[in-house]
């Protein structure tokens, strides 16, 4: 086991521990926010920039700081190494940084995103972004597609954290999306015309840390905040049948995979709960899967279960 | 003249055929290397020499060998870096266009040094006719029996292949060069683990610029320590300079280190001088990404001493006063040019080039260019100028790779030293569209 | 800015083959690579489909690349679209390609852009209406000792002035390789 010191906190892990994954097991506001890394797919992280933090120490061999700061998701800790997040004033500016780059091409469409109230990039802007903006160029713009059936593209949204190919990658059999040109026109993209069929291609929804990847079953029916997230699980051959079903009412408006706080689909039965598409995209009906209880939402968006009762009259309005 | 390692024999007729460059004294390293020397002896040699990567970052060649893993039953890949594509820098395409041997002949030592049986010379797709050159060269090395199998009945087996890019300047970096040599877009891979340990097709590499590579041969002949004789200090050896911009006489030359910038500029055997009679307003000496400086810093340093041809020297002073020898790409400014539309160019060049993988390179290279795009053509404000630097922080040191730095010290650099003229294109929006500044109005010495 | 879909109008009608000598050297290309790592030849093999098809790449030059690699269509797009030498769409015979980085921009290359612009009679990223040529701008392409410059196809044209400009477009014009 190895030692380090996250923001004056101690803990001991096994080597080999990325800095990101340590400050996890510590929890709290140590954690570094993390918008590409997904710890459930293997080659992601590095490229978003947010989790930069402070190494005032590198080892107790050598504790020279490293010059730079570093990504806490790809960098690993060392016996004696003390580490800076919340304490840095370093990270706090350049964690700024890369909120305002991350966002200088959005859209700020955040009234009309299904993704709203649990947005990554809503939570990160909200907690490092600047109070306005000082980009006075004109925004790149896309026009949102389809990419399959059942699933949205709305690249203007689109941090471009490569989880999806990813997911692409690593579940499917054959990837037909991907990212294409490159610099700031860099955009995920099938290319061609292509529907991504495959049983699993939804999870890429679920990966997607902002609103570039949304459900279209569930498209502008409801925010999220007015649902109640329900552990549900049914019998089902392709997946483990472990969802949440976030409801309204008796009715299903949409079915998502079992994510813990960081976003992250959970484990079932010892394996990543991936769910398949007939799942998510077409079980509805309330009567197809057992209900388990309501789903604990652990975390500080106003999604929390609690906190809301089933609101009614006007607002459950549509916006369109 | 001083004397030329790399470039001897450069202005021999078919010094680019096997026949001359034999003739000369060509592959005598190899002989040398692999009938009397063990792969130990020929690190420690370099080790010896001193000798830096000559890519730009300066980084000692014998170091970054010793830190080639070799785990049992593993190949190991020896990768030449002819990728160049720093804007000021053409030192690579000259050495390959004019002697394809030199560098052959490096590879074939290098390899054995690091136990190779497979490199590849990775050039930019845009030097296709150099590529052709080089599979000539390649064919003729193999057919008198310096690469294959068993070369010179060493029992040493060493196969050599070129590979294009496909027109990408990140490929320069050693990472993404490695991902585009397996076929994939060039985004650099996030370290560690280094190329030394897990590197193309996540084997051992070690990739090194051509001009390194090619000093490997003049090592071995001469041994290191003669070669580290020449130059000063930690900057031993000779060093190629592309020399462009408004010089009467542009082109590659063979430096000894150590040589004064202003010999280099004005000197007969060298640059001699500003074209057209006209004066220098600046100098960028080491490629597009190193900081610019005005005509007073760039022959003198701040502390009035003379500015030498060294890594040392042309970074004493610090991005203050200094600035770097990086790939040795000499551009030199006459009082005629704008170094506001200059800056944009750079800009624009580092975010065409950016891979887009991480977001301050990404976002922060565009916003600057754009920023940049406007001031020069007089549709900037005051505070686009303080903007640029507040940018440019955010890029520097929280990006990937090193192109975030490279894309943001030369618009710091510009604004640090010509400030002045990045104010005159606000504060004169219609006449900035007209005509250039001219020279700083700031005191210049000499 | 607009997503990257391929126009459908401009595809290949039929699907493009290399020629048998071609196919030996694309195999004997991908057999100098170890066992599994064919992928790393897709690049060169880039370089010998557009010279072979137009030019350009299509969807259909880009998706037979896959084929004869045995990897995913995407895989190809990716790494086409990322690299700044491969066309995406239809050129000319010759494309002009003019460096306007820093050392050439300094050395002139703004006014052999504007002169190359209005002796073909085109802007930046038109091709001429007879089909000869395509004018691009170019980032450094390492000719800065010998700016201004242009490419085109495997040549450089260097130390470019308004008579050597006119020189080369004659040659093109008239079938030759200029000097």
């Amino acid at each position: 086991m190895v030692k380090v010191t996250i923001d004056d906190v101690q803990i001991e892990v096994e080597p080999g521990t990325t800095i990101l994954n340590a400050a996890r097991q510590i929890g709290g506001d140590v954690v570094p926010p993390a918008m590409c890394f997904y710890s459930k797919l293997p080659g992601t992280g590095g490229k978003c920039r947010t989790c930069l933090v402070e190494v005032a120490a590198g080892s107790e061999k050598d504790p020279r700081p490293m010059p730079k700061l570093m990504a806490s998701c790809s960098t690993q800790v060392m016996d004696g190494m003390i580490v800076k997040n919340k304490t840095s004033e370093r990270v706090q500016e350049g964690r700024g940084g890369v909120v305002e780059f991350l966002l200088i091409n959005h859209p700020l469409d955040c009234p009309v995103c299904d993704q709203a109230g649990e947005c990554n990039l809503q939570d990160l802007g909200f907690q490092h972004g600047g109070a306005k903006t000082r980009y006075e160029e004109e925004r790149r713009t896309y026009d949102p597609i389809d990419i399959g059936n059942k699933i949205k593209l709305h690249m203007n949204r689109c941090i471009l954290c490569y989880r999806c190919v990813h997911v692409a990658n690593q579940l499917t059999d054959s990837r037909v999306h991907g990212v294409l040109n490159r610099g700031e026109h860099a955009e995920i993209s099938t290319y061609i015309e292509n529907a991504i069929e495959n049983d699993f291609s939804g999870n890429m929804i679920d990966v997607c840390p902002v609103g570039a990847l949304t459900d279209k079953t569930f498209r502008f029916k409801s925010r999220v905040w007015f649902l109640k997230p329900m552990d549900v699980s049914c019998e089902c051959t392709k997946c483990s049948g472990k969802a949440v079903a976030w409801m309204f009412g008796d009715e299903i408006y949409r079915v998502t995979a079992r994510k813990d706080k960081y976003g992250e689909v959970e484990d079932q039965d010892g394996k990543t709960g991936w769910i398949c598409n007939d799942c998510r995209f077409e079980k509805k009906d309330p009567a197809k899967w057992s209900i388990e209880g309501p789903r604990k939402i652990n975390r500080h968006s106003v999604i929390s279960q609690g906190h809301y009762q089933s609101p009614r009259g006007n607002s459950q309005k549509k916006i369109n | 003249m001083a004397r030329k390692l790399l470039l001897e024999h450069d202005d021999v007729p078919g010094i680019e055929t096997f026949e001359v460059y034999r003739k000369l004294g060509g592959y005598r390293s190899v002989e040398k290397a692999l009938k009397t020397m063990s792969p130990e002896q020929i690190v420690e040699e370099v080790q010896k020499s001193g000798l830096r990567g000559r890519g730009g970052a300066g980084f000692p060649t014998g170091m970054k060998w010793s830190f080639l893993a070799k785990p049992e039953g593993v190949p190991r890949y020896l990768l030449c870096n002819a990728d160049e594509s720093e804007p000021g820098t053409f030192k690579d395409r000259y050495l390959m266009e004019k002697i394809p041997h030199k560098l052959i002949e490096g590879m074939i030592v290098s390899s054995f040094a690091l136990g190779a049986n497979l490199s590849f010379i990775y050039i930019r797709g845009e030097y296709m006719w150099v590529l052709e050159i080089l599979e000539k060269a390649i064919a003729e090395a193999y057919a008198n029996g310096f690469l294959g199998k068993n070369i010179l009945g060493s029992g040493y087996d060493l196969d050599l292949r070129v590979a294009p890019g496909g027109g990408a300047y990140i490929c320069g970096e050693e990472t993404a060069l490695i991902e585009s040599l397996e076929g994939k877009r060039g985004n650099p891979r996030m370290k560690p683990p280094f190329p030394a340990v897990k590197g193309l097709w996540g084997c051992p590499t070690v990739v090194n610029n051509v001009e390194t590579i090619a000093a490997v041969v003049p090592i071995i002949n001469d041994g290191g320590e003669e070669y580290a004789k020449i130059g000063l200090g930690k900057s031993t050896g000779t060093k190629l300079i592309s020399a462009s911009g408004n010089l009467v006489r542009p082109g590659v030359y063979e430096i000894e280190m150590g040589m004064t910038v202003e010999e280099f500029i004005y000197g007969d055997d060298w640059c001699r001088g500003i074209a057209n009679g006209k004066k220098m307003k600046a100098c960028i000496p080491g490629g597009s990404s190193v900081p610019i400086l005005p005509a007073h810093l760039i022959t003198k340093t701040a502390a009035g001493e003379d500015r030498l041809m060294t890594y040392e020297s042309l970074s004493d002073g610090g991005f203050a006063t200094g600035s770097m020898l990086g790939s040795g790409g000499f551009i030199v400014f006459d009082e005629d040019q704008c170094i506001v539309r200059n800056t944009w160019t750079f800009a624009r060049f580092y975010a065409h080039e950016s891979c887009g993988q991480c977001s301050p390179c990404r976002e922060g290279t565009g916003w600057m260019e754009k920023v940049l795009n406007r001031l020069e053509h007089g549709q900037g404000n005051m505070r686009d100028i303080d903007l640029l630097a507040e940018i440019n922080k955010k890029i520097e040191g929280n990006t990937i790779c090193p192109l975030g730095d490279a894309a943001a010290w030369p618009v710091a650099a510009a604004i640090r030293h010509f400030r002045e003229e990045f104010e005159w294109h606000v504060t004169n929006r219609e006449e900035s569209q007209t005509r250039n500044y001219g020279l700083l109005k700031a005191p210049v010495v000499g | 800015m607009s997503n990257t879909h391929v126009d459908l109008s401009k595809r290949h009608s039929e699907k493009p083959t290399f020629s048998a000598e071609k196919i030996a050297e694309v195999q004997a290309l991908i057999a100098s690579y170890p066992e599994g790592k064919s992928k790393s030849a897709l690049i060169r093999i880039l370089h010998i489909a557009e010279e072979e098809f137009g030019g350009w790449l299509s969807i259909e030059t880009m998706d037979y690349v896959a084929e004869i690699l045995k990897i995913q269509p995407i895989e190809v797009y990716e790494v086409a679209t990322f690299y700044t030498m491969f066309n995406l769409d239809p050129v000319g015979k010759h494309v002009f390609e003019v460096c306007h980085t820093g050392p050439c921009m300094i050395s002139g290359s703004d006014n052999i852009m504007d002169y190359i612009q209005q002796k073909l009679e085109i802007k930046v990223g038109e091709t001429t209406k007879d089909g000869m040529f395509t004018l691009k701008t170019a980032e450094c392409l390492g000719a800065c000792g010998y700016a201004p410059m242009l490419q085109c196809g495997k040549k450089f044209h260097e130390h470019l002035t308004k008579e050597r400009v006119d020189e080369i477009i004659a040659a093109y014009r008239s079938g030759e390789m200029p000097k």
